[in-house]
């Protein structure tokens, strides 16, 4: 059954924004179902409201429609387009969601499209738990004990017969949010009204809990003609109880023998039958180590967070060969990507072993409880392939980037034996490192700690490997086959250092004597048994290295590992633009990363992919072996700028702005020195490494201030401080986290902020574009609303802008991307932070302004002066339209952080509104975000003191005129009514439970944040349960008031191309 | 304990040695499976073979008792790359090394598998020595030399004897080339009357019991080595329904007039997709066959070739356009691999039902 020969044009519809467990890896199969589409001649036509992605990109599909991922925004795109058919199932869960919908509407059927690869059917019946339920029984698969329930009674009326320990699931929702494990009654009270608030359609599911099974995935795919095959396997090294999306995973599946595995792998087949899905589902089991029994957990009727690793795992692309199917090809008529010789009708088999471990955000929200649990809580991930589990484990550690590159964690060296043991129960992100402590101090054993958290005795034995290899280091000599043996165990020089009490120098003399260095492998699909055409590598201590070095001029581009708040999807943007624009000026492209989310680690993305950890040790070993001329820094973030000393060190040419600059832009006192050189105003800051000399500087800044430690990315620990106390508490706390840097303490500008990115030369620079914020100076770049062009700056500021930051790019000797931030107060501009380095704006404004920044950094880096460019120099031409980026939060993942925004990012993901007009593109902002926009009804508000000012009373006071009701917190009611605005007050309680009632907007600027005991925070955490509108700064609130009224007008804005807008 | 491999082609892999103290001089192949390794290695098809298995972590869940494709492990040698010795699953009741020591098979683990893979991809299936004793690199190179690698184990692996596993369905006389456990077990599974004959033995003899069907089994070796057999089946051929598989697929194929040649490394794994041209559907099958049927001497008039393989092309069943015979390269039963390809033993019952 070949290629549908009615298709002609194809929509292909994004995930949206990114939250915490909808991420990049939907980037990723969106980016290779458009490729897979625009082969087969094909126009794809894309819709994702998400800019930062690298399928919005115009190279990747034909026509990109950056538009919110609404139903409205869908159908005027149906109207315009004709399209014969839609992809949806590479949008995650939103994609599927909003397929459902046009459906249901019967817009579909109005424009004659027809849904490819799924169908309504399948969905239904993989994602409703009654019809997936009754599915299972009649084909004889086996589910738990469980019961759809639509109140707590029934839940009660279950648990009488199953008993406890149940689990609760909602229906239809993202990352099991909303769900968790019920013990007692307690339990089962809160977890049901949660789960019941959570699901769209209020449903839950109770299931008999399987906690402590082991817990299996199969990435499974079918085709019309019934073909079905396996990818990938893979076996959680968290037994059942945790989400699978915060449980490290091994591939392939460690513990089974071939007839379990055959037996859960022929359950996973017969249910995609079942299903008839065509294209790629995953499938979660349990199994009993006890019995062998098992039961099947859940499916996902499409292309996942799962099938991104498996694909990575494997080296089969799913999402590329799901998108062929849904187009109508069968697996048998495909061709294998990695040979290119042989059939795709096969199952890949590795002969590596690959970890994946979750990153999670709670070195940014420390309030967040970290118990793992049914809830998923990672924002990404990181993978590691090596040749054994323990080298493979350590790599992922050292990946992580959390200071680790081996499974001893600091604090937990210090706790007691009981609490090393509280620890290992608790089961929350750090418990691998409590349960090798235990095994490190010999207060448990393999069998016991099985016996206390049910992990496989495989994987436990795995970290007594590494355990007695840290023993063995402490205790003999370190001889050349010591040494080998512990490299290939996946010990880094530093914990070698460590462990055995030697030095860097001694190492480097048994490894140059005895040739002590790793080599690459690659990854094939089939072992070895046919030649591979693609290259993909990872390292290993074996004997023969596969990786040839080409004759070729070669540039070494280093990526931004995990996903993480404050650096996401827009630095694999960058790293991917690069790769691309260093293939076209005619070099050969080679990339280092570790995240198996993104498109930079598609294996046909680049040249050559190292798919290692982003340490500099294997950095240089990749350098080693392939001499690259030269490394780019800037496009991985922080990550990859934080090399920057040591490869200079290492006498490695950094291409573009060179660590000189690097570390002047990030040296404040070096850097305060020069903009003083450069007569440019920057807030006045001081670096302070005690609680006196704090209190000092404080007499000559005076209050507000912020504060924060030094070298952090995304405003981490930073905070405006109004008082002594705030300053007190702050320090205390901020000494306690045991930071090495010192602490800055800088004057709070108040006013407004401006964020310009720059490609730099040198000596010139181009500017493609202004982003205004929204909100004022004090709220996270990452969190603001940010518009360009800027829609109040005057021509004076704007040239100011334009003037320092040339100056600055100048003095600094930028070569490629910078970033500056800025403060306008009213009368000066003030330079808050200057980053040498791709930013996340450079995807908005690239898409936005059609310059390609990338290309023209990876050009001037290389050589090109800008003038030569057909961009030119200065400030590129204002476009005829506004752009809107609109932050969005995973605020409901976590449900123990504060939504309130400050100087410390909190968003996950963004969206852009894209109109004529700033009120369009702000209304298709807020659209795009998610955010319910209500047009009526109650609306609470309560302002920290700072806020009740006469901007605060229009404001409100614009609310009220159309056609809020006003409620108020006791001040907040007073000063409004001496404002001449009537308002009716209630206590905190009150409008907690009346949110989601009458209430339907919370307008709250509290004093405090991240207090999880305060009123506010209790108030604010509801309506985000409710999924009201939570606006923390009267900026927003103003802005949305603009959403409102459009919404109130009754328009529905029209969905346009990126290239309409620019033409 | 010293491992040593050598190849023929003089490419060297020093390692671990582990199992039994011995050395060994055998075909080196690999196999791709992830799963099965005590399936893989008491698979009597691998007598006479050094194997070397390409996933890399073996041993992870031990020995059981149940997992055997015969009643020992057949292979001459194992070639891993990490050998796991604290296996963890329910079954286990010993670890892999104990078990190669008890069932005195040398073996090597820490060498680079996939280089040795890579080059058996390259050089084809080649004679090589695996030893676990002191022995200078010259002495084993000579007794490799000195060895000549035999093609006929099928003649020491099938059954001495005739063999009953008593059924009340369908009566099924095997000739037994070298058997696996899991295809006995398929047939049982469907109540067979399983009568099991050396491969030998006359057509007189086994059409006296009067079964309903005969099934030629797997088995070690070049099928050219098991001419009897060959006779055998061509006086059985039309007088009853036939189902072979892997050597019994190229024993019937060879007593239909075709014959059968050496592929430079053969098929072992789990995971290659063949196509039954008859549904035009693909099925994923469990693999192990050094020798394939050549289509070109297939006598297309009254032979049909029903399977190929969707990654070289290479004949993977046939069946009588007019007769009631069959059979398929590939293993059905799996033991290790996949079920997807059980319906065949089905189509075998149906085919004993019309007789």
């Amino acid at each position: 059954m070949p290629l549908r020969s009615d298709l002609k044009k194809v929509v292909m519809i994004g995930s949206g924004p990114i939250v915490i467990g909808q991420a990049a890896e939907f980037d990723y199969a969106g980016t290779q179902a458009c490729r897979a589409i625009r082969e087969e001649g094909i126009e794809a036509i894309l819709i994702n409201s998400n800019p930062a992605t690298i399928m919005t990109d115009n190279q990747v599909a034909d026509k990109v429609y950056l538009e919110p991922l609404t139903a409205d925004a869908l159908e005027s795109l149906l109207e315009r387009e004709r399209p014969e058919g839609i992809l949806a199932g590479f949008g995650g869960q939103t994609g599927l969601n909003l397929a459902m919908k046009l459906d249901e509407d019967g817009i579909l059927e109005k424009y004659n499209v027809d849904l490819l690869g799924v169908n309504r059917e399948s969905i239904k019946k993989a994602e409703d738990r009654e019809e997936f339920r009754s599915l299972m029984y009649e084909i004889g698969e086996p589910v738990p004990a469980s019961a759809i329930c639509n109140s707590l009674a029934e839940s009660e009326a279950f648990v009488e017969e199953a008993g406890y320990p149940v689990i609760i699931r909602p229906a239809y929702t993202l990352g099991g949010t909303g769900g968790g494990f019920a013990y007692n009654h307690d339990d089962l009270v809160d977890k049901v009204e949660s789960g019941l608030e959570y699901s769209p359609v209020k449903q839950i599911l109770l299931e008999k809990s399987v906690k402590g099974w082991k817990e299996i995935e199969f990435e499974v795919m079918r085709d019309r003609k019934d073909n079905c095959i396996i990818i990938c396997g893979m076996e959680n090294f968290d037994p059942v109880g945790v989400h699978t999306g915060d449980s490290i995973v091994v591939a392939p599946i460690q513990t089974l023998r071939d007839s379990e595995y055959q037996m859960l792998r022929d359950a996973s087949i017969k249910i995609i039958r079942a299903l008839k899905i065509e294209g790629g589902c995953n499938v979660q089991l349990a199994l009993d180590p006890e019995t062998s029994n098992y039961i099947v957990i859940e499916v996902n009727p499409r292309v996942s967070r799962s099938s991104a690793l498996a694909s990575k795992a494997a080296g089969y692309p799913i999402a590329k060969l799901a998108a062929k199917i849904a187009l109508g090809y069968s697996l048998d008529e495909l061709t294998n990507y990695v040979t290119q010789t042989t059939s795709a009708c096969f199952e890949p088999t590795l002969d590596y072993c690959v970890v994946k471990f979750p990153k999670w955000p709670f070195d940014k929200f420390r309030e967040a409880k970290r118990v793992l649990g049914t809830q998923m809580k990672a924002t990404g991930e990181v993978m590691s392939i090596s040749r054994t589990f323990e080298s493979a484990l350590l790599k992922a550690i050292t990946s992580l980037e959390i200071n680790l590159n081996s499974l001893s964690l600091p604090s937990i060296h210090e706790m007691t034996d009981s609490e090393v043991f509280a620890k290992i129960d608790e089961q929350d992100d750090e418990r691998i490192f409590a349960l090798t402590e235990a095994l490190r101090r010999g207060i448990a054993t393999i069998d016991t700690l099985n016996e206390r958290t049910k992990i496989d005795k495989w994987f436990l034995g795995g970290l007594q490997y590494i355990i007695d290899m840290e023993h063995r280091l402490a205790s003999e000599t370190i001889t050349p086959a010591l040494l080998r043996e512990a490299e290939e165990m996946g010990f880094v020089d530093e914990e070698i250092c460590i462990v055995g009490n030697t030095t860097r120098d001694v190492l480097q003399d048994i490894r140059v004597y005895n040739d002590i260095y790793p080599v690459y492998k690659v990854v094939d699909t089939c072992g070895g048994e046919f030649e591979a055409k693609t290259p993909y590598y990872y390292s290993c201590f074996d004997q023969v290295d596969e990786s040839v070095r080409s004759m070729n001029d070669k540039v070494l581009v280093v990526g931004s590992g995990p996903i993480r708040i404050g650096q996401g999807v827009e630095f694999d943007y960058c790293c991917v633009q690069g790769v691309i624009a260093i293939r076209e000026l005619g070099y050969e492209s080679i990339i280092i990363n570790n995240n198996p989310e993104t498109v930079s680690t598609d294996f046909d993305i680049s040249d050559k992919l190292y798919f290692e950890p982003l340490h500099i040790d294997d950095v240089m070993n990749v350098i080693k072996k392939e001499r690259p001329l030269g490394v780019i820094l800037q496009f991985g973030g922080q990550t990859s700028l934080n090399l920057a000393e040591k490869l200079d060190a290492r006498g490695i040419r950094i291409l573009g702005t060179d660590r000189k600059s690097i570390d002047l832009a990030e040296d404040r006192e070096k850097f305060n020195q020069l903009l003083k050189e450069l007569d440019i105003p920057t807030p006045k800051g001081y670096t302070v490494t005690s609680k006196k000399e704090a209190f000092e500087v404080i007499k000559d800044l005076g209050y507000p201030v912020v504060v924060r430690p030094s070298y952090v990315i995304g405003g981490r620990g930073m905070q405006v401080v109004y008082s002594d106390d705030e300053l007190l508490k702050y320090i205390t706390e901020a000494v306690s986290l045991g930071t090495e840097h010192p602490i800055l303490i800088d004057q709070y500008i108040v006013g407004k902020e401006i964020e310009i990115d720059a490609i730099s030369d040198g000596e010139d620079i181009l500017i493609p574009g202004v982003m205004e914020h929204v909100e004022k100076t004090g709220v996270h770049s990452g969190d603001s609303i940010s518009v360009y062009p800027p829609h109040t700056l005057s021509n004076e500021v704007a040239d100011v802008l334009i003037e320092y930051t040339r100056r600055i790019s100048r003095a600094l000797n930028t070569v490629g991307l910078v970033n500056v931030q800025y403060a306008y107060d009213g009368k000066n501009v003030f330079v808050i932070e200057v980053n040498p380095r791709a930013s996340r704006t450079v995807p908005i404004l690239s898409k936005v302004t059609g310059v390609p920044m990338v290309m023209l950094a990876v050009k001037a880096m290389l050589g090109t002066k800008l003038s030569e460019s057909e961009y030119g120099v200065g400030l590129y031409k204002k476009q005829k339209y506004t752009a809107v980026k609109v932050p969005v939060f995973s605020a409901a993942k976590l449900t123990d952080v504060d939504v309130a925004v400050g100087p410390e990012m909190k968003s996950t993901g963004e969206v852009l509104g894209v109109g004529y007009t700033y009120e369009e593109a702000i209304y298709k902002g807020f659209l795009g975000s998610g955010m319910i926009i209500p047009t009526g009804g109650g609306l609470f508000v309560s302002l920290k003191e700072y806020e009740k000012n006469p901007h605060s009373v229009g404001i409100i006071a614009e609310y009220q005129k159309i056609g809020f009701k006003i409620y108020s917190s006791g001040g907040t009611g007073t000063w409004l009514t001496a404002n001449g605005v009537e308002s009716e007050t209630i206590s905190y309680d009150e409008a907690r439970e009346r949110i989601g009632d009458d209430i339907q907007i919370l307008i709250n600027v509290p004093k405090v944040v991240n207090k999880m005991t305060s009123k506010t925070f209790k108030l604010r955490r509801r309506a985000i349960e409710r999924n009201l509108p939570v606006l923390t700064s009267m900026d927003t609130a103003e802005a949305f008031l603009i959403a409102i009224e459009k919404k109130q007008a009754g328009e529905l804005p029209v969905s346009r191309t990126i290239a309409e807008y620019l033409s | 304990m010293n491992g040593l491999l050598i190849l023929e082609d003089g490419s060297v892999y020093k390692g671990i040695g582990f199992g039994a103290n011995a050395t060994k001089v055998g075909e080196l192949v690999f196999n791709t499976s992830m799963t099965g390794y005590q399936r893989m290695l008491t698979d009597p098809s691998y007598c006479g073979q050094i194997l070397n298995l390409t996933y890399p972590l073996i041993g992870n869940y031990g020995i059981s008792e149940v997992d055997y494709e015969s009643d020992k492990i057949h292979a001459f040698g194992v070639v891993i790359r990490d050998l796991s010795i604290r296996p963890s699953n329910r079954m286990s009741v010993m670890t892999f090394s104990e078990w190669l020591e008890k069932m005195a098979i040398p073996a090597v683990h820490s060498v680079d598998t996939r280089d040795i893979t890579m080059r058996i991809r390259e050089h084809g299936s080649m004679k090589a020595i695996i030893t676990t004793e002191d022995m200078t690199l010259a002495d084993a190179r000579k007794l490799m030399e000195e060895t000549t690698l035999r093609d006929d184990y099928m003649k020491e692996v099938g059954c001495k004897e005739v063999t009953r596993f008593e059924g009340n369905g369908k009566k099924v006389a095997i000739l037994d080339f070298g058997i696996k456990n899991g295809i006995i077990d398929r047939l049982r599974r469907r109540d067979c009357d399983i009568t099991m004959y050396p491969y030998g033995t006359s057509a007189e003899e086994i059409l006296s019991s009067n079964p309903d069907g005969i099934f030629l089994s797997n088995g070690p070796g070049d099928p050219s080595e098991a001419i009897e057999g060959v006779e055998t089946v061509k006086e059985l051929i039309g007088k009853k329904p036939i189902f072979g598989i892997c050597m019994g697929h190229q024993i019937l194929s060879m007593a239909l007039g075709a014959q059968t040649y050496k592929l430079k490394f053969g098929h072992r794994g789990a995971n290659h997709g063949v196509i039954d041209n008859a549904l035009d559907k693909a099925f994923i099958t469990s693999q192990n066959h050094s020798f394939a049927v050549d289509p070109v001497t297939v006598d297309q008039e009254h032979v049909e070739i029903t399977h190929l393989n969707l990654n070289d092309g290479t004949v993977e069943g046939i069946k009588h356009r007019h007769l009631p015979l069959f059979s398929v390269q590939y293993h059905p039963e799996g033991s290790p691999g996949p079920n997807d390809n059980d319906y065949l033993f089905d189509q075998f019952i149906d085919l004993m039902g019309r007789k």
